[in-house]
């Protein structure tokens, strides 16, 4: 082992090949890591920042919030179950907001929610009738506290007069108001999609602690199969395109790391073969397999942590030189932590690949004796 | 490993090859390399192993070592019968029991010369501070104090052959296995080499066997043992 470090801290150039190539595999994988978690937090942060257990959708709505009605009866239902103060409504739209001194076509696009009950980071009182709270990621377009936004083709006034966090849907800002807010410019801009008197889209639902049994499924009895009822991780899943997105990130994210194994696999192979003759030599003088295989495996494991720190510091770099708004890549501690993790396995699964090598290293050869 | 036991009629002798054969498969065809050999070395004798080349000698002091399991015979060093032992077993054996010197020095290139005495001593369960005291005696021994600090790259070819030997006598053997020795050496430095050899095999009470062409040294040697086509000549 401590043969191992010193090679490597004597002969750094020789290492240095594989860190470079390593380095800018660890910045791929963050990167590509940090560009999915910023897409779906750009989808689905209206939907996180819910603070309740269940969405309920009608069941017609294949689980789309644009899709589904709720009815008042059915909002009584599941008031039934958990108690009127622990349901609230939901509604949205998406339209183009103007700003004051924009041009006539430079449109912000927002997804305006009408709400009950609270979101995180959100006090418990609703904003009055035409006053809302709008996403962080509205400031990009220079709206502040004050602005007056003025929604859709009716240009129908809102005035924002605070800020949440992470509340983006849909890749837009988010803009939060009362129900009656949403109702009123649903109605001047979207006639035909009016919402009748007490008409919501959803319900967001928490559960009561003194009840037991699954909530969705007792929802969904209780409404005899009118809604689609789903926990929030589920309702997520169901935005459209966020799983197929995930999935496709990951498949690249997983041939990165296939290439990440094979460089550590050729890298560390090449490095065996131009070794063989000092493994022939410390073997006869009493190393073991183990211990000189265990060298490699330190070495590829250093030298991966050198190039995930390097890589890890340069996607923060990345998130913290980003302006806000303009491409969806976060770097969250989660994500470097598991591509560290994830770039150390590949360096271990790379290693294997020398194992045999190391094992066949006869300690004869070292005095000309091997067969 | 079980602790060998010496028996008193070995308690003299280093190294006992009674009967070793060595064959290996080449094409499908069985090559002897070693045939039916026997030799004794006693506790603090020299040998000069000598023969052409392809005679087995190389074969015979890789057994005598533990680099090679024989096929035949039995192998006792300083009273331990390794004939049979595993491949773990010989590591442990290696680590402990003898030393080596090879043709091509192969020392640690990265390591300093007092790092490339200690390695032995790091491959194994270390004894720390010992392990540096007698590294350090080492190197003043073989002349090599001022250059405890160098890397093989700032060495003399003799200075390298030095810092083999110290290595080899790191771990204080039972035997000495030096394979060919001078033969990256001009003469002088040769001589002076197997002259040191010598000098410390006899000063420990340590065997050594030589395996050369070179008849200089045999003149250094105690005993010269000549190897044909596998077979030791009496």
């Amino acid at each position: 082992m401590k043969l191992a470090l010193r090679e490597l801290r004597r002969r750094p150039g020789r290492f240095a090949v594989a860190t470079v190539i390593l380095t800018l595999i660890a910045l791929l994988l963050m990167f590509l890591g940090g560009l999915l978690d910023g897409l779906e937090a750009s989808s689905t942060g209206a939907l996180r920042a819910q603070r309740a257990d269940v969405i309920v959708y009608s069941s017609t709505s294949q689980d789309s919030l644009v899709r589904s009605r709720l009815e008042p009866a059915v909002r009584e239902q599941v008031a039934g179950i958990v108690g009127d103060e622990r349901v609230g409504g939901l509604g949205s739209v998406q339209l183009g907001g103007r700003l004051e001194g924009r041009g006539v076509r430079d449109l912000v696009p927002v997804v305006l929610f009408g709400y009950e009950l609270a979101l995180t980071g959100l006090p418990e009182e609703v904003p009055a009738r035409g006053q809302v709270y709008a996403d962080e990621a509205l400031r990009a377009e220079g709206i502040e506290e004050g602005t007056t936004i003025r929604l859709g083709p009716a240009r129908t006034p809102v005035e924002v007069i605070g800020f949440l966090d992470d509340s983006q849907y849909s890749g837009q800002g988010t803009l939060w108001g009362s129900l009656d807010t949403w109702r009123e410019v649903l109605d001047a801009n979207r006639p035909g999609e009016r919402a009748g008197a007490g008409v919501v889209q959803a319900l967001v639902v928490r559960d009561d602690p003194a009840r037991s049994g699954d909530l969705a499924s007792a929802i969904d009895g209780a409404t005899d199969g009118a809604t689609s009822s789903l926990s929030i991780d589920a309702a997520i899943e169901a935005l459209p395109g966020v799983s197929q997105q995930r999935s496709t990130f990951n498949q690249i994210i997983g041939v990165t790391v296939l290439v990440a194994i094979v460089v550590v696999a050729l890298f560390f192979a090449l490095l065996t073969v131009e070794r063989t003759s000092l493994y022939g030599v410390l073997k006869a003088v009493g190393a073991s397999s183990g211990t000189l295989f265990a060298g490699v495996v330190l070495q590829s494991v250093v030298v991966t942590l050198i190039a995930s720190a390097v890589g890890a510091a340069a996607s923060v770099a990345l998130d913290a030189a980003i302006p806000a708004g303009s491409l969806p890549f976060v770097a969250t501690p989660s994500r470097l932590l598991t591509s560290v993790a994830v770039m150390l396995v590949a360096a271990v699964v790379g290693c294997a690949f020398s194992l045999r090598r190391v094992l066949k290293v006869e300690p004869a050869a070292a005095i000309g004796g091997a067969q | 490993m079980t602790a060998p036991t010496r028996t008193a009629t070995e308690a003299g002798t280093a190294l006992r090859l009674e009967a070793v054969r060595k064959t290996y498969e080449v094409g499908g065809e069985e090559v002897v390399a070693l045939d039916h050999a026997d030799l004794t070395v006693g506790s603090d004798e020299i040998v000069a192993l000598v023969g052409p080349s392809g005679s087995g000698k190389t074969t015979l002091c890789s057994i005598a070592g533990g680099l090679l399991s024989p096929t035949d015979g039995r192998v006792v060093v300083a009273g331990q019968d390794i004939s049979g032992y595993s491949g773990k077993q010989l590591t442990e054996f290696r680590r402990e029991s003898v030393g080596f010197v090879f043709q091509t020095v192969n020392l640690v290139p990265f390591l300093t010369a007092r790092e490339n005495l200690l390695v032995v001593d790091e491959l194994g369960p270390r004894t720390g501070r010992k392990a540096k005291d007698r590294a350090d005696q080492l190197l003043e021994e073989l002349g090599l104090s001022d250059r405890a600090a160098n890397l093989p790259g700032q060495l003399s070819g003799g200075q390298k052959q030095r810092v083999a030997i110290g290595r080899a006598l790191m771990n204080e053997p039972d035997l000495v296995l030096f394979d060919e020795p001078t033969s990256a050496l001009d003469s002088t430095l040769g001589d002076q080499v197997v002259r040191l050899i010598r000098e410390e095999m006899k000063s420990r009470g340590t065997a050594a066997i030589i395996v050369t062409h070179d008849d200089r040294i045999t003149h250094y040697a105690d005993r010269t043992v000549h190897i044909s086509d596998g077979r030791i000549e009496a």
